[in-house]
């Protein structure tokens, strides 16, 4: 055991220090949530406006969705690394060394992890400087912050799999352009359940990004409902493992392949 | 399945020792039924350097994936340092090093970085692992660029890193897979001098697959010859070369003949054998070529053949390919070379 935690420290600090050293998209990652903060903050202030909105400022309503977006976008790129080291034969380097095979998928998700709470850390931190209210404090920040995490593993898991499986950036561009708007949209990170069409609002009961919204949502709000934040955030964490045993299949998949 | 397949293995090498490597009847086929191993089988003494040697889509690369434990054979036993790669791909890999096709090193991370992550997996620790990892990287000449990422080294420097990754365990077996395609000719005779170094230190057993003649020739004790999944010819590369007995004399001729018409005139000349005509050059073998030459343009002549060149070679490794595949090497090389590294030209 002590050896599989040893090795996937390893291949997390390899991952972070090629990330340290990649100044441009440290820098997207911190700036591209901050424009969708001012930006979705500006262009939808007035909906709070809107009779049976239900919350007092915007700004206190969208830093959760951004947060959750946020994680939601920048972890399912996670395949495109893998499929790299794939075609530049690194995943095949390591495969002929004693490492341990659970290392390579456990550092995937370490690393989406540290990413995602970090990058989460920073939107609320800057959500409080615009002047956003937490009345759930510390322990609702943190739910908020474990959703975007469970979001980064499920999310991640996923495209590693699409990754190994289709073997071409193509498909995992596709499916990220085909999935982010609507998981996205079709759920309450931009606007209030009680004003979405009914057919959008079955949609969204369906949809794990609304979980997390809403489990992260609750916990920061004044009366936390916690039992439902508890449904919401099992949930997740069941389709992060299901997600995870898939990329388990087609690393053994790519293994038989080669 | 036996586990102790170490003490089975007949020394085949004489002194008792069992072969560092035992290849048996392997067989691979691909999914879509490319079949890449067609019952191949070949041994290598310990402390040798052996050479696969085939054209691309050979084999050649398939064989070290399924010996370094990276695929798995459909059926036959392949045994490395005593350890059948099946049973025990762990320790295997333990006591391997490997140089891949493709090079495989992060080129975000700095030479010294990727050589001390290989040296941890492996299980080198703190100041054991930095000696080890400076002393490779002096000896392949990147004391200096250590501290520079992969990124900007040149081919030939990251096919050199590639073996100090592959040296950083002390390994009793090291597969070198095409070390010196996409290299530049420079930096082509540089790592053979190293890999001449590597193999006269330390016992260190190599396997080299190679689908330059030369490369074969010049490194291995002994080779195989690798042709459609199979080994066609193994021994030293003097032994190969003295089963041909004689020479090759190889003829141009002027204008178009009819083939029949160049056996004929050829056929009846003493000492001269295996003829073949392909369009205009013509080959055949013969004891002693320059004695046989004389006759064999007599008879052309006499027979209103042409001809506008005449060889007489010692017989090249190429002859030997020609004589168990059926063609000549580089017809069977047509299809490019996957880059090796980024960097490389061909």
């Amino acid at each position: 055991m002590t050896s599989i935690a040893a090795h996937t420290t390893w291949m997390t600090g390899r991952q972070l220090r090629a990330i340290a050293r990649q100044p441009a998209y440290v820098a997207i990652m911190l700036i591209q949530p901050v424009i969708w903060l001012f930006l979705f903050g500006s262009l939808f202030r007035s909906v709070v406006e809107l009779p049976g909105f239900g919350a007092p400022s915007y700004l206190d309503y969208l830093v959760p969705g951004v947060v959750i977006m946020s994680a939601l976008s920048a972890s399912m790129w996670s395949g495109m690394t893998v499929l790299e080291e794939i075609d530049r034969g690194i995943m095949d380097r390591f495969l002929v060394l004693p490492l341990h095979r659970s290392a390579i998928i456990n550092a995937s998700a370490v690393l989406q992890s540290m990413i995602i709470a970090t990058q989460s850390v920073i939107i609320a931190l800057l959500g409080w400087a615009g002047g956003a209210h937490y009345a759930g404090g510390v322990p609702g920040l943190l739910v908020l912050i474990a959703a975007s995490v469970l979001i980064a593993i499920l999310f991640s898991a996923f495209s590693n799999a699409v990754g190994m499986l289709a073997r071409q950036r193509e498909t995992i561009i596709g499916i990220n352009s085909f999935l982010l708007l609507p998981l996205t949209f079709l759920s309450t990170a931009f606007m209030a359940e009680s004003l979405m069409p009914h057919w959008m609002r079955i949609v969204a009961n369906c949809n794990p990004v609304n979980w997390a919204l809403e489990a992260g949502r609750s916990a920061m709000s004044a009366n936390p409902d916690w039992a439902r934040v508890g449904v919401q955030g099992g949930g997740l964490a069941l389709l992060a493992v299901a997600a995870t045993a898939l990329s388990v299949l087609m690393f053994r998949a790519y293994q038989k392949s080669v | 399945m036996t586990t102790d397949i170490a003490m089975s293995v007949p020394g085949r090498t004489g002194a008792g020792t069992a072969p560092a490597i035992e290849a048996r009847d392997l067989v691979k086929t691909y999914p879509k039924g490319v079949r890449a191993l067609n019952g191949l089988s070949f041994a290598v003494p310990a402390g040798t350097v052996f050479a696969l040697l085939g054209p691309n889509g050979a084999g050649k690369s398939t064989t070290v994936k399924i010996l370094t434990t990276l695929a798995q054979a459909d059926s036959g036993t392949a045994v490395v340092a005593g350890l059948d790669v099946r049973a025990r791909p762990a320790q295997v890999r333990r006591a391997i090093g490997v140089v891949a096709q493709r090079s495989g090193v992060d080129p975000v991370a700095t030479g010294r970085e990727n050589v001390l992550l290989t040296g941890r997996i492996q299980g080198l620790r703190g100041r054991e692992l930095a000696r080890r990892a400076d002393e490779l990287l002096g000896r392949f000449g990147l004391a200096d660029a250590a501290g520079r990422r992969v990124r900007t080294y040149s081919g030939g420097m990251q096919r050199r890193l590639d073996v100090v990754m592959g040296l950083i365990n002390h390994p009793a077996v090291l597969f070198l897979d095409e070390p010196t395609a996409g290299l530049d000719p420079e930096s082509r005779s540089a790592m053979w001098e190293e890999i001449g170094r590597l193999s006269a230190a330390e016992g260190l057993t190599i396997l080299l697959t190679t689908h330059y003649l030369e490369e074969a020739d010049r490194l291995a004790s002994r080779l195989a010859i690798i042709d459609q999944g199979r080994v066609v010819a193994e021994g030293t590369p003097d032994e190969l070369k003295g089963e041909l007995h004689g020479d090759a004399v190889h003829l141009e001729l002027a204008g178009h003949t009819a083939r029949e018409h160049v056996f004929a005139a050829l056929a009846p000349v003493p000492g001269v054998r295996e003829i073949r005509v392909e369009g205009n050059s013509v080959s055949a073998r013969a004891g002693e070529g320059a004695t046989a030459l004389p006759a064999v343009l007599a008879a052309l002549e006499g027979a209103g053949v042409p001809v506008r060149a005449a060889t007489v070679a010692r017989p090249s490794l190429d002859d030997v390919y020609l004589r168990h595949a059926g063609r000549r090497f580089a017809e069977a090389d047509q299809s490019p070379v996957t880059p090796a590294t980024s960097g490389g030209s061909r």
